[in-house]
């Protein structure tokens, strides 16, 4: 190929070189997303940068949180030039683009490719479902997560593409391998999504994408478009050949669904497409087009979702004693108004204690962060997952406070719940065996386990003197490193459970005040 | 190779085939048959076996030990305020690092980092500590030290937040996190400790080996000084050790042969052990000790440093009796000096 510094300078080039910068962005934050990398680094900015995140959680918290307002930069260029972010900026866009250029039509015969990128009435779905999602805002369940690109990229990332990187490559991510529970489920729904490639180009983008419809709806105002002179245009539909939007340049272009990727201007023969400022409204199709019997349908959905949710109780008095969130969590209604299912916290966690709830927290809650104790435990000295919580879900506290110490001794330490032993399963109280695991890893000063010398008769006739463990409610945080370390490995026989968390009024174990434990008060003077 | 592209280039030699061809697809299927025989030949099992009781080997350590000095002390006391003059003048009362460490030895330097912590909470090896240990190995001409630890707590949280990876990036020191591939079996005659998993990568290249280890109290087994430090090169259940701690803890004299021991009793976590967690937990009393004979430093260090009763520490009379260390440490060779 001859050298051509005009072929070079293609506005598709341009694209290109932005496309593998965003893309490679995206990557880098993902992996920096770790304790030893990450340093005051912005984690989680295509998060926040991603104003579908920023809108849903205004409507169910009334606040934008810290970060989210870098959103507004993500806004203006769409009210001026349309969808931009979904084919220069989108990682989650350009995994497309690209698996559908290596797996779909980019081969095939030119009509093929042409009659590929026309417009279906099925890409109206995505304006349903970003409706249905807004109407379980409203109602005050945030459910964008399922479907925001962005989020799905990022928990895909954490869940699946990271660990299936270390499983190939040891220690090549970790130090030790990470497990998501219900990964494969998540793996395949990323699977399927990329597959859909080969039938239509871009099917996620084009047919699902909520934060696509959100742009795509904003873009009715945008001042620029591409346009077609009808005067020039021969009717050939080579404007179709690379259509990413199916967007319909070939007629009136529909604003709402073009990707703004360009390549119908250079694919025209004819120069008779170009990006051009206030064209006129006649040859365009301004608005989404959505049957508004639909939209309505996509209401009930929306709203049946949170009252079916709601109603199941499992936010509520019929929660799960596995329900165990980070540090720092709002409490369980604020939490499922807030977080997204993006999985950064899952991501960032040292420990790998934190795991992609599946029905534990009912339907509203899949995916979110739990914690489970059998693959991990939650370091006291650390607050990573409140650091990368785009949305609050996860507060971003610090150690003082997450620990009570320094000024917040009054306060005390944020507890995730309680340590209960199952005595029938522990050696020293149930076999004969000295072990008190749970009580040397305890990381809270004074110990929260404690235990109590006796020396017993065996089986056998022959004394034995041993240490059997207790808890001490008012003292233990929760954190689960008694039920990581136990040897009884399949259900510990100390296991914590959701109640005493502090985050929640209802779910407190111990009341305030009175003298619960002189233990505790001797803590508070000692420090 | 149709068979009506061969009708349409020869069409008088009807349903025959050429020698060649003939050839070449029987050679063909009878390789394929030979090595299906082979291949099934080959990965045949023909006997069961029981599982998780199949005999296992491992590795032995080797011995890092000096052949023992009748002139130069075994045991080294420093008082000092700072963690590097009082390492020093511990070193230099044993002989000098020179003694232990000479011009292109691999040193691998094994702190303890079991938890989280900072170095506040004197719960792991202090960074200053690590640093004046490095320092003179470094000077007596080591050509490379490696760093490792196999924590409770996450690897990279523990040496982060202990400050240790600062002092590794900070000196140029080998980290080794403990990896799925970095263990290897290990065969010790121990009393309990028969066969286990071992942080084995280290010692690949390691010449001399330097074990360095806070003095703490210890929930189960009392304190957890010099001895008790090599609990963290062993992987797999370690969960299961406390039902027999001072049997498992006695056994690490057995199994480490280190060319020295130094614990820092600088600051030392005289309550809530091993974990600590609270400033008050801590002491501090401004004493190094170093030697060749862990039982002996530890025995100095239960006695002076978490001043208790040297006779309730049943996992260092146990080494002593087996002949594996010297719980007497008054009997054994020793300077007292201060920085």
């Amino acid at each position: 190929m001859k050298f051509d510094p005009q072929e070079l300078l293609k506005l598709r080039n341009v694209r290109r070189v932005a496309q593998v910068f965003f893309f490679s962005l995206f990557l880098f934050l993902v992996f920096i997303t770790d304790l030893r990398y990450l340093k005051g680094y912005p984690a989680s900015i295509f998060l926040e940068l991603d104003p579908l995140v920023a809108f849903a959680t205004a409507i169910t918290t009334h606040t934008v949180y810290m970060g989210l307002l870098w959103s507004v930069v993500l806004i203006l260029p769409t009210l001026l030039f349309g969808r931009i972010f979904c084919n220069w900026i989108c990682p989650y866009g350009i995994l497309h683009h690209f698996t559908g250029w290596l797996l779909g039509k980019s081969r095939a015969e030119e009509r093929e490719r042409i009659e590929s990128n026309r417009y279906k009435k099925l890409y109206s779905l995505k304006y349903v479902i970003l409706i249905a999602m807004i109407a379980a805002a409203i109602g005050g369940t945030l459910q964008i997560g399922w479907l925001d690109p962005i989020c799905l990229f990022h928990r895909s990332m954490s869940t699946v593409i990271l660990p299936m990187i270390n499983l190939f490559i040891p220690s090549s991510i970790y130090v030790r391998q990470y497990f998501h529970v219900g990964a494969w489920i998540i793996g395949f729904i990323l699977l399927f999504l990329v597959g859909m490639n080969v039938l239509i180009p871009r099917f996620f983008c084009r047919v699902l994408c909520p934060l696509g419809a959100f742009l795509g709806t904003l873009s009715s105002v945008a001042l620029w478009r591409i346009d077609r002179d009808p005067n020039k245009c021969v009717d050939c539909d080579l404007c179709l050949k690379s259509c990413e939007g199916a967007a319909d340049p070939q007629t009136q272009l529909r604003k709402s669904e073009c990707f703004v990727c360009f390549n119908c201007i250079e694919d025209c023969p004819e120069d008779a497409i170009s990006f051009k400022f206030l064209p006129s409204l006649k040859r365009e199709v301004t608005a989404p087009v959505v049957p508004a019997r639909r939209a309505f349908l996509g209401t009930l959905v929306g709203l049946g979702f949170y009252a079916f949710g709601r109603t199941s109780g499992a936010s509520d008095r019929n929660y799960d004693k596995k329900v165990i969130r980070p540090p720092g969590s709002v409490e369980e209604k604020d939490f499922l108004d807030r977080c997204i299912k993006c999985d950064q916290c899952i991501r960032t966690c040292p420990t790998n204690v934190l795991q992609p709830a599946l029905m534990e927290s009912g339907i509203e809650g899949i995916w979110t962060p739990i914690l489970n104790m059998k693959i991990g435990f939650c370091e006291v000295n650390c607050t990573l997952c409140g650091e990368v919580c785009p949305t609050g879900a996860i507060q971003r506290i610090n150690i003082e406070e997450k620990t009570g110490t320094g000024t917040f001794v009054d306060e005390g330490p944020i507890k995730l719940g309680t340590a209960f032993y199952d005595y029938g399963r522990c050696l020293p109280w149930s076999m004969e065996t000295p072990c008190v695991v749970c009580e040397e890893v305890c990381p809270v000063s004074p110990k929260a386990i404690y235990s109590r010398e006796v020396t017993i008769i065996k089986r056998d006739g022959n004394p034995i003197t041993l240490r059997r463990p207790y808890v001490d409610p008012a003292l233990c945080i929760g954190c689960g490193i008694c039920e990581h370390e136990c040897p009884v490995t399949d259900e510990a026989a100390i296991r914590v459970t959701a109640v005493g968390e502090t985050r929640s009024k209802d779910r407190r174990l111990l009341m305030d005040g009175g003298d619960v434990s002189s233990v505790r008060n001797l803590e508070k003077r000692d420090r | 190779m149709s068979s009506s592209n061969h009708k349409d280039l020869a069409p008088d030699s009807g349903d025959s085939v050429s020698r060649r061809e003939f050839l070449v697809r029987l050679g063909i299927t009878s390789a394929l048959i030979a090595g299906t025989g082979l291949a099934a030949r080959q990965l045949w099992q023909p006997k069961h076996y029981v599982p998780g009781f199949q005999k296992e080997k491992g590795l032995q350590l080797k011995s890092y030990a000096l052949e023992a000095s009748k002139v130069l002390p075994s045991l080294a006391i420093a008082h000092g305020t700072e963690h590097e003059k009082t390492v020093r003048a511990a070193l230099t009362a044993l002989g000098g690092m020179e003694r232990f460490v000479q011009k292109g030895d691999v040193v691998m330097i094994k702190p303890n980092v079991a938890f989280d912590r900072p170095p506040a909470l004197a719960a792991t090896t202090h960074p200053d500590a690590l640093r004046a240990v490095a320092k003179l190995c470094l000077e007596a001409g080591a050509s490379k030290i490696i760093v490792a630890d196999n924590p409770i707590n996450s690897p990279t949280g523990c040496f982060f937040k202990s400050g240790l990876t600062a002092v590794c990036a900070d000196m140029n020191l080998d980290l080794m996190y403990p990896e799925a591939s970095s263990f290897s079996p290990l065969e010790l005659n121990g009393e309990i400790l028969k066969h286990w998993t071992f942080f084995h990568e280290p010692f690949k290249k390691a010449t001399k080996v330097i074990g360095l280890a806070p003095c703490k109290d210890h929930n189960l087994c009392h304190a957890s000084m010099t001895t008790k430090n090599w609990y963290g090169l062993l992987g797999g259940r370690r969960n299961q050790f406390h039902q027999h701690i001072h049997s498992i803890v006695s056994d690490f004299t057995l199994m480490m042969k280190p060319t020295l021991v130094i614990l820092d009793g600088m600051n030392v976590l005289m309550s809530n052990g091993p974990t600590g967690g609270r400033l008050s937990d801590v002491k501090p009393m401004n004493t190094i000790v170093a030697g060749t004979d862990m039982v002996a430093v530890d025995s100095y260090g239960y006695s002076h440093l978490l001043e208790r009763d040297i006779a309730e520490l049943t996992y260092l009379h146990k080494a002593h009796d087996r002949g594996l260390g010297n719980v007497n440490w008054e009997d054994t060779l020793h300077k007292e000096v201060t920085a």
